[in-house]
């Protein structure tokens, strides 16, 4: 195989916050989204994902501003999820400095969003953002960040999206996700086994051999994480820098800045942290020392020449 | 004037993310679709993404065809990205056959289907030096990638590619499953790339800094 692999954090942003929960539930906030971009460019990521986890409840798009300041420092691509719901939110976004955009609600509330879009802007930005809930060997879509179940199945569904002219599928098992149990191999080889387009695991990774198992039994095209980095590379910060009682909504609603709980006394502690904390490099290192082509860690080094 | 480049907006693709990858290089860019300016810059980037008959329509509607194919005329650096390096070529043949600029001879082409392999490519590849042609010294000396490590990798997203029909043209090649395809391009002052410069890292804000302040020995 001569072509790399992508590893890819996925960062989980509530207003200008990190956070992170278990199966997309209980977000903790971790620290400020900009500064875990700037490590994970520095550390040699090869893509990172921004979803806005709340845009997609509350129809707000207040990602705007994070994804500009993160483009004026980050020169890897940046894929951003949540709340987009038109061809004007799709622009907006591109204009701020996203790369690609990844659609799940909207889309399956209105599956001619998705070639709409590849029309206007081309398959390479549209990436159809899959999330599926695992019961009784089915795999049922799930939207709105984990909130809603819909009667679709995700293995059908990705399928179409492809039809549908996305370039790309964003595939999360909400099940995994956040716990640190290893990607849902299955769900992953259904899907990028057979469609044409590639295919970025997410949801489930702990471990170094999680990543070797979603390319090589899951066929994966890129492979996407975040309590595994975002633990490894927090660093103690002021709580009260994660606070935003001045901020307010249109309507006039003070910001829900995040439980800031974790950051301010260790609630729950490392211990309730149910990944290992890893590096890229590490990750990386892992992958190259299974066969697995991977991008060398630094953009100028070349250990993948 | 200050400026060093200018990037041609004839309304497509994400021209904000170039330009602010220059600016992390130092170059200060502006973005025009004003022929008069266009003309008057000392270096043009042809940008762009998506499908190459979009992209030639959205130029033509801009009035922009010939402005292009005249600053390339005047000997002043050219460098057209991605979709904007495939309008470079005579003509492609993504959705039936479509004239292109013209100013490189060759055609575009689709990425071969082969086994598993995944189109669109995304993701980062590394680039060579044509007919493996590495013996010492920087066999991209007088390049825009002066000073780039052979086998540097770079992110590409992209489906067809360009096929230069003079080899000595070819100055980089990327591998993608069955297909060995030009990544670089150059004939005289106009290089293109097939990879997002803006988007690899490193060594894509360095090629741009070549471009920007011909940094080319």
């Amino acid at each position: 195989m001569n072509r790399p692999v992508r590893v890819i954090p996925r960062l989980d942003i509530k207003g200008p916050n990190l956070v992170k929960g278990i199966q997309l539930e209980g977000n903790r906030v971790l620290g400020v989204a900009e500064q875990f971009s700037d490590i994970y460019y520095a550390e040699g990521a090869d893509e990172l994902i921004y979803q806005d986890v709340v845009a997609s409840l509350y129809m707000r798009n207040s990602l705007l501003d994070v994804v500009q300041r993160t483009a004026k420092q980050i020169f890897i691509p940046l894929t951003v999820a949540g709340g987009i719901r038109s061809i004007d939110d799709i622009r907006a976004l591109l204009r701020a400095g996203a790369d690609k955009v990844a659609i799940n609600t909207a889309a399956v509330e209105n599956p001619k969003l998705l070639s709409e879009a590849a029309k206007v802007f081309g398959s390479q930005c549209i990436v159809a953002s899959i999330e599926a809930y695992g019961h009784n060997g089915k795999y049922q879509v799930w939207v709105d960040y984990g909130r809603q179940v819909v009667d679709m199945d995700a293995i059908e569904w990705a399928k179409r999206v492809v039809d549908l002219g996305v370039g790309e599928i964003l595939l999360t098992s909400i099940d995994r996700e956040g716990t640190g149990r290893g990607y849902d191999l299955n769900l992953i080889e259904k899907v990028a086994a057979h469609v044409s387009v590639p295919v970025i695991a997410c949801g489930g990774a702990g471990r170094e051999e999680d990543f070797i198992k979603a390319v090589k039994q899951g066929a994966a095209d890129a492979v996407s994480a975040a309590s595994v980095f975002h633990y490894n590379y927090m660093k103690p910060v002021s709580a009260h820098t994660m606070t935003f009682n001045d901020a307010r909504l249109r309507m006039g609603e003070p910001i829900d800045s995040g439980n800031i709980e974790f950051l301010k006394d260790g609630y729950g502690g490392f211990k309730d942290i149910m990944t290992d904390r890893l590096s890229i490099p590490a990750v990386k290192q892992a992958m190259r020392n299974a066969g697995i082509a991977v991008r060398g860690t630094r953009g100028m080094d070349h250990q993948n020449g | 004037m200050d400026e060093r480049v200018a990037i041609v907006d004839y309304g497509v693709g994400n021209i904000f993310n170039i330009q602010r990858a220059f600016d992390s290089a130092g170059a200060k860019t502006f973005i025009t679709g004003d022929r008069k300016k266009i003309l008057e810059a000392p270096r043009l980037l042809l940008p762009g993404v998506g499908a190459f008959e979009a992209g030639m329509r959205h130029l033509d509607e801009s009035g922009l065809t010939d402005v292009v194919r005249e600053f390339a005329r005047t000997g002043k650096p050219v460098l057209g990205i991605c979709l904007g390096m495939q309008l470079l070529m005579t003509r492609s043949h993504e959705n039936g056959v479509r004239e292109g600029l013209g100013l490189i001879g060759g055609e575009v082409l689709p990425l071969k289907i082969t086994g598993s392999l995944k189109v669109p490519q995304i993701g980062w590849n590394s680039l060579r030096a044509p007919n493996g042609a590495n013996g010492g010294g920087d066999p991209w000396r007088g390049t825009l990638l002066s000073g780039i490590d052979v086998s540097s990798e770079m992110y590409f997203i992209h489906s067809y590619y360009a096929a230069p029909e003079v080899p000595s043209e070819r100055v980089a090649m990327t591998e993608y499953g069955d297909n060995l395809f030009c990544s670089v391009v150059k004939k005289g002052n106009i290089t293109g790339c097939q990879f997002h410069p803006e988007r690899s890292s490193e060594w894509g804000l360095k090629l741009l800094k070549n471009f920007a302040f011909d940094e080319v020995n």
